[in-house]
């Protein structure tokens, strides 16, 4: 910061000795230390060498003259500020301001008066303080300015290291996020589970730059690790609004809407805290589907009280979900009005449905024309498409080096409280994956292991009817239906697994039971052959995923035990790749 | 933007009016128009009949009131919304914390 000098110093330049002299004395009585100049050059050159703070320069001397003098102080002392005053004879109003157009910042005329030049010297001076003190606060400022942008592109680039998912480069999501979002508040988080099924979570937390910027590295962090062990999506929101509520400080939360993608079955499970409704577009219909917000934001309630219970919809390849954070509906034009939310429902609902994405992008930019607030937009839209046409984003590795367990088995099982409440399948998961040798088919165990755990829960221990599925209401109700025969289940599902690895060729074998009455499994079968054949899509897509996926599928009377086998030569996936 | 705050001892009850944008500009008056009372009234009201627009941040701020007057037991209504306002309050489902009017 800019402190005033003791003594300011004062060139005089004058070549007249008598008024030089003159002037000398009033100054220096006036408290200030003097240098003397005899003509313009001597001026110019003492000017350089003892860089004065004010200057007092005769208009008319030989040699350089004070305009001159003036035009080459003013220009050659950058950002600093020396004041120039113009000692005159002359009295012409144009001659007067010649000298102000040369560069002085005041002037006074032939012969002096004391008073006024001491009070003008003063004006001068404290003109030159002020602009100092000025100068030394923008320097200040911009110091800083530069330090907080040094700062957020460190904290960002730690943050894409976290969070910055390749997920969202799929073929089948666009998305529009700018590079400052973070400090928005916005986030963006996309990751496939084990069985190549999306989770997506839009989030956008209290406030602007790093206050609001804190909370998305933990909320990364619990979202890619439960994602990558196929959680739930239950179990993943729960866990971001226990680890936001731990981490944040009160009245800081984070609105946010998840997703989980199942392509395999059709399904989209969501779940809306506190974001704009998200919408699905069917590519089937008119219709236009809202995914509102029905809970409070993340990092609020204490886990007693949230609310996670995600709702489910089924889903058609061809089928578009969009979601955007508040910056949208919010975009205000030149006369400050709203986009709004009815603005943009009818642009998703009427838009061409594969340009939908990019219609929404630039009716907003047409709205807001030059008001560029880009910044504040963050939106994602993902199409649904069939398993087979998704992208292998992050292709699981097997390292070869160490075999791990090679005969092995354990056996799992769940009582009514552990099904009710818990989710076996990430757990289950991580065992499997102890053997590297199985981490290059991770993607079809999952599968596997998911479609046997739901048919024996939801069919077996619980009695539901997938023929209820049949139609869009009855999915609906399905699902309801399923939640509420958890709450009072009886019984339980069991595995036993076990794995064999004998000279590069695997077996893995699953036995999967439960508590159930059986079912008529001959007649599924054949009804699931027949729905393959005639292209029906309802019915038994998770029979003919078990057949694909396994070399051996077998039924065991009465039809509450399945047993699959699953085998593969390490060899010949090496060479085939 | 302005936060008025009025104290009515008989009915132990603070009424603070929020004018204006009720945004992060407002965080310390409207904290200080409840944390500086010398007695901790039973009932909160926030009148945003003169809002004309909040954000995420004020939000937060009204958090930070409920959670000063006593939490899951405080009793906070948020009155005389426009409908502007009373939109950004649903979709975060704050109705679930306040009573909104």
């Amino acid at each position: 910061m800019y402190e005033p000098t003791g003594t300011a110093r004062v060139l005089v330049a004058d070549d007249n000795v008598v008024d030089r002299k003159i002037l000398s004395a009033i100054v220096e009585k006036a408290g200030y230390e003097v240098i003397d100049a005899v003509d313009g050059n001597d001026a110019v050159e003492k000017f350089y060498a003892l860089k004065p703070d004010l200057v007092l320069l005769d208009a008319l001397m030989p040699g350089k003259d004070g305009f001159e003098v003036a035009r080459e102080i003013k220009a050659n002392s950058g950002d600093a500020f020396v004041p120039i005053m113009f000692l005159t004879s002359l009295t012409g109003a144009s001659e007067l301001a010649r000298c102000v157009e040369a560069g002085g910042d005041d002037f006074l005329s032939k012969p002096y008066n004391r008073v006024i030049l001491q009070a003008k010297l003063s004006a001068l001076h404290r003109m030159r303080d002020m602009h100092n003190t000025v100068q030394a606060q923008r320097d200040e400022i911009s110091k800083h300015h530069l330090q907080l942008l040094s700062d957020q592109e460190a904290a960002k680039a730690v943050f894409d290291k976290v969070a910055l998912s390749r997920q969202l480069e799929a073929s089948n999501i666009k998305h529009m996020l700018s590079p400052l979002a973070l400090f928005n508040g916005d986030v963006l988080l996309a990751a496939q589970n084990p069985a190549r099924n999306l989770y997506i979570l839009l989030g956008d937390f209290t406030g602007h730059g790093l206050a609001a910027a804190i909370g998305a590295m933990p909320l990364a962090d619990v979202f890619y690790s439960m994602t990558g062990k196929g959680f739930s999506l239950t179990d993943i929101i729960r866990e971001c609004n226990r680890k936001l509520g731990a981490v944040l400080p009160g009245g800081y939360f984070c609105c946010a809407t998840a997703l989980f993608i199942d392509f395999a079955k059709g399904t989209v499970e969501y779940w809306n805290g506190g974001l704009p409704s998200a919408y699905l577009r069917r590519h089937s219909s008119e219709d236009l589907v809202q995914l509102s917000s029905n809970n409070l934001p993340l990092g609020i309630l204490g886990a007693d009280k949230f609310v996670d219970e995600t709702q489910v919809l089924e889903v058609a390849p061809g089928d578009r979900l969009f979601m955007a954070t508040d910056g949208v509906i919010e975009a205000r034009d030149s006369h400050g009005e709203y986009f709004g939310a009815d603005r943009l429902e009818n642009i998703i609902g009427q838009a061409d449905i594969s340009s939908v994405f990019d219609a929404v992008k630039r009716e907003v930019h047409r709205f807001m024309a030059e008001q560029d607030r880009d910044d504040d937009i963050t939106m994602v839209e993902v199409t649904i498409v069939e398993p087979a046409d998704l992208d292998e984003i992050d292709p699981l590795t097997v390292s070869d080096d160490d075999y791990g367990p090679q005969d092995w088995k354990f056996s799992y099982e769940l009582g009514p409280k552990s099904l009710k409440e818990f989710n076996p399948l990430p757990l289950l998961q991580q065992v499997m994956m102890e053997a590297p040798y199985l981490r290059s088919k991770a993607s079809e165990i999952y599968t596997v292991m998911a479609e046997l755990y739901s048919n024996a829960l939801e069919h077996g221990v619980l009695g539901l009817d997938s023929d209820q599925k049949k139609s869009a209401e009855g999915f609906a109700q399905y699902y309801a239906a399923r939640a509420a025969a958890l709450e009072n289940v009886v019984g339980f599902v069991r595995f036993e697994i076990s794995g064999l690895l004998v000279d590069e060729q695997v077996e893995l074998r699953i036995c999967c039971t439960d508590s159930g009455s059986g079912f008529d499994f001959e007649t599924y079968i054949r009804r699931a052959q027949e729905a393959q054949d005639t292209g029906a899509k309802y019915h038994g897509r998770g029979v003919r995923l078990l057949n694909d996926l396994c070399q051996e599928v077998q039924y065991l009377e009465p039809g509450n035990q399945v047993r699959v086998l699953m085998e593969w030569n390490l060899k010949a996936g090496e060479e085939a790749s | 933007m302005t936060i008025s705050a009025e104290m009515d001892e008989a009915a132990s009850k603070l009424t603070i009016a929020v004018d204006g944008r009720f945004d992060f500009s407002a965080h310390k008056e409207f904290r200080q128009s409840y944390d500086s009372l010398s007695s901790k009234p039973s009932t909160y009201s926030i009148d945003m009949g003169q809002a004309n627009y909040i954000d995420s941040s004020a939000l937060g701020m009204l958090l930070l009131l409920r959670d000063h007057a006593g939490g899951d037991q405080a009793s906070v209504e948020i009155v005389n919304c426009s409908s502007d306002v009373k939109k950004i309050l649903t979709i975060s489902n704050f109705d679930q914390l306040f009573l909104i009017q």
